[in-house]
């Protein structure tokens, strides 16, 4: 302790004491106050470029999603469109079968019915043509046989052949 | 004389005490090494604290 | 311009070599040697002596000295202004009309008043003294010490130190105007300065507060490690290794901490609360002791004597080369001495950033126990 108080000079501390007070207030005045705000400053300043990058990130993944969604969409809409003329298709077709089965019944029904009534017509006009032919032939046999009985059943004959029923 | 034997007592106490606190750290880091900065700081810290009790002791006796 | 510049620098330190080798400082002082062989250091004591007056601070400034043909004993470097304050008031002189004795032989004569420098202190004799008498154990008995505020070497030392951290710093500063990442040298520095401010400042004292304490602990750090490395140079600087200049740190680390504590620190230092009455005033006492005389005491000693102690080893490593001549031969002298001051010296350049670290390091940390708002913590 003796030789530490006699190694300690007041001189060199006073001196000591004034010359650091220059030096930090000097230091601090010209070099850390300059250099520590434009550290802060640059920092901030990384600060922020890194949040917007974030923003931009976050804002491009919102927008992939967005466009995502939209193309889900627009695939289902799609979907859905082809669906529904495929069934529209469907449906026109079948319709028009039955219509067709329709209208081929419906025709058929009426040849039917055309063939029958000409049957009719003609069964009718067959009719009519025998009942002429036999007052025909009843006329001639009437207006010979007063003459002849064998001329009369020859001419009977005779035009019985010529008759062809049809 | 007795100064010299007192200076002895302390450099030996001051280099047990070292001791532990390295000993200890490495014992820390090995464990852990995640927390080797943390570690080194305190170890740092603590081993100044006695070195300057050491030196007080050294000092005031001589 | 760039060539230009160079040539100056360059011109400027020829100048300054020169300047130092040649006009100020070739001194002779034969005859004042006492010794036969002309004040060289050969043997184990004088090697103890020369060291113990390195570690010392000095009044002029000498780089080396070796004795010519005519057998004078010749300094190479440059004398310092003596400035005291004597009981005539004050006196000023430079330090080579000493003769670099420092035995108290030499007696210088200004103002009626006689001057003698004994061991790197100067000593105003009595009125009626014409030498300097010792008693037994070497003191001076018929002199007393002044109050000395030369221009020593260690004084030298910070300035040219404050002064090169201003420079390098300033310019580091400029940089950011124009750019936003440094270049040249100032881009070393700008790590450190971060590392100060990240790895000391702010986890000790704490997000908060930690920008008003900045500028002093970056001062501090750069501060005491410059000056480390100084001392491991051929300059031979002690500065960190004297007394009086630690102790000016650490009572400034005393002033801030002290001055900025919070009431809660102050509250729990003084009138501990959860505590039994009786034994607050005893805890005060112990809690004051230790803010006001430990932490300082311990700061300051703890880099006083570090550095003394690595300046005492590279040297006494150094004196190997001429102490253990006689049993290892020239040779082996040498080489050991160099081997051991080589790693030592390197360990040396390792303590004296460590230093500096730590005592930034506690510096911020007593800081932050003061400003911290613990009011509430207990």
């Amino acid at each position: 302790m003796e030789t530490l108080l006699n190694d300690f000079s007041p001189g060199l501390f006073a001196v000591s004491t004034i010359l650091l007070l220059a030096l930090i207030a000097l230091m601090v005045k010209f070099a850390w106050k300059p250099i520590l705000n434009s550290l802060e400053e640059r920092e901030s300043g990384i600060e922020n470029a890194l949040a917007a990058a974030e923003n931009a990130r976050k804002e491009m993944q919102n927008l992939q999603a967005d466009n995502q969604r939209l193309i889900k969409e627009a695939r289902a809409e799609r979907d859905a469109l082809m669906k529904e003329a495929r069934d529209i298709s469907n449906n026109i077709i079948s319709e028009a079968k039955e219509g067709a089965k329709e209208v081929t019944a419906v025709l058929i029904e009426k040849a039917q019915a055309s063939i029958i009534q000409e049957k009719q017509a003609a069964l009718a006009e067959i009719k009519k043509n025998v009942a002429e032919l036999s007052i025909g032939i009843a006329e001639t046999v009437i207006r010979k046989e007063l003459s002849n009985k064998e001329d009369q059943l020859k001419l009977v004959e005779e035009i019985l052949k010529d008759v062809t029923l049809n | 004389m007795y100064n010299m034997i007192g200076a002895g007592l302390i450099v030996i106490g001051a280099g047990i005490g070292l001791g532990q606190i390295g000993g200890k750290a490495m014992e820390g880091i090995a464990r852990q090494p995640e927390a080797t900065g943390k570690i080194q700081t305190a170890m740092i810290i603590i081993a100044a604290l006695l070195e300057g009790l050491a030196f007080g002791a050294l000092f005031l006796g001589k | 311009m760039k060539i230009a510049q160079k040539t100056i620098k360059f011109l400027t330190i020829t100048a300054i070599a020169l300047f130092t080798t040649a006009s100020f400082a070739v001194n002779s002082d034969q005859k004042h040697d006492t010794e036969n062989d002309g004040g060289r250091v050969n043997t184990k004591n004088e090697v103890d002596a020369y060291i113990l007056h390195h570690i010392k601070d000095s009044h002029d400034f000498s780089l080396w000295s070796y004795t010519n043909d005519a057998g004078e004993r010749k300094h190479v470097g440059f004398p310092l202004p003596i400035i005291i304050w004597t009981t005539e008031g004050l006196v000023t002189f430079m330090s080579s009309e000493f003769h670099h004795n420092d035995d108290g032989h030499v007696i210088v004569e200004k103002k009626g008043l006689k001057f003698a420098k004994i061991h790197s202190k100067i000593y105003e004799l009595d009125q009626e003294a014409t030498t300097v008498s010792f008693d037994a154990d070497h003191h001076a008995t018929n002199a007393h010490k002044v109050l000395d505020f030369s221009i020593t070497k260690s004084v030298f030392g910070i300035i040219l130190i404050g002064l090169l951290l201003l420079f390098w710093f300033s310019r580091l500063a400029k940089q950011y105007k124009t750019k936003q990442v440094p270049t040249g040298f100032a881009r070393v520095l700008e790590p450190l300065v971060l590392y100060v401010r990240d790895e000391i400042a702010r986890p000790n004292i704490g997000d908060k507060h930690y920008r008003r304490f900045t500028g002093y602990l970056l001062t501090v750090f750069f501060f005491i490690w410059v000056l480390n490395l100084a001392g491991l140079t051929p300059l031979g600087f002690n500065v960190t290794g004297q007394l009086a200049v630690t102790a000016c740190l650490a009572i400034f680390t005393l002033i801030i901490y002290s001055a900025s504590g919070t009431k809660g620190y102050w509250m729990h230092m003084l009138w501990m609360p959860g505590v039994p009455i009786l034994i607050r005033p005893i805890l005060a006492i112990i809690e004051l002791a230790g803010a006001l005389i430990i932490k300082p005491f311990s700061l300051l000693v703890r880099l006083f004597a570090n550095i003394s102690a690595g300046h005492i080893v590279v040297m006494s490593l150094i004196a190997i080369m001429f102490t253990l001549k006689e049993s290892l031969g020239v040779v082996g002298a040498t080489g050991l001495s160099f081997v051991l001051s080589f790693f030592i010296l390197l360990i040396e350049v390792l303590v004296a950033f460590l230093q500096a670290y730590i005592f930034t390091m506690l510096s911020a940390l007593f800081i932050g126990m003061a400003v911290d708002d613990h009011a509430e913590a207990h």
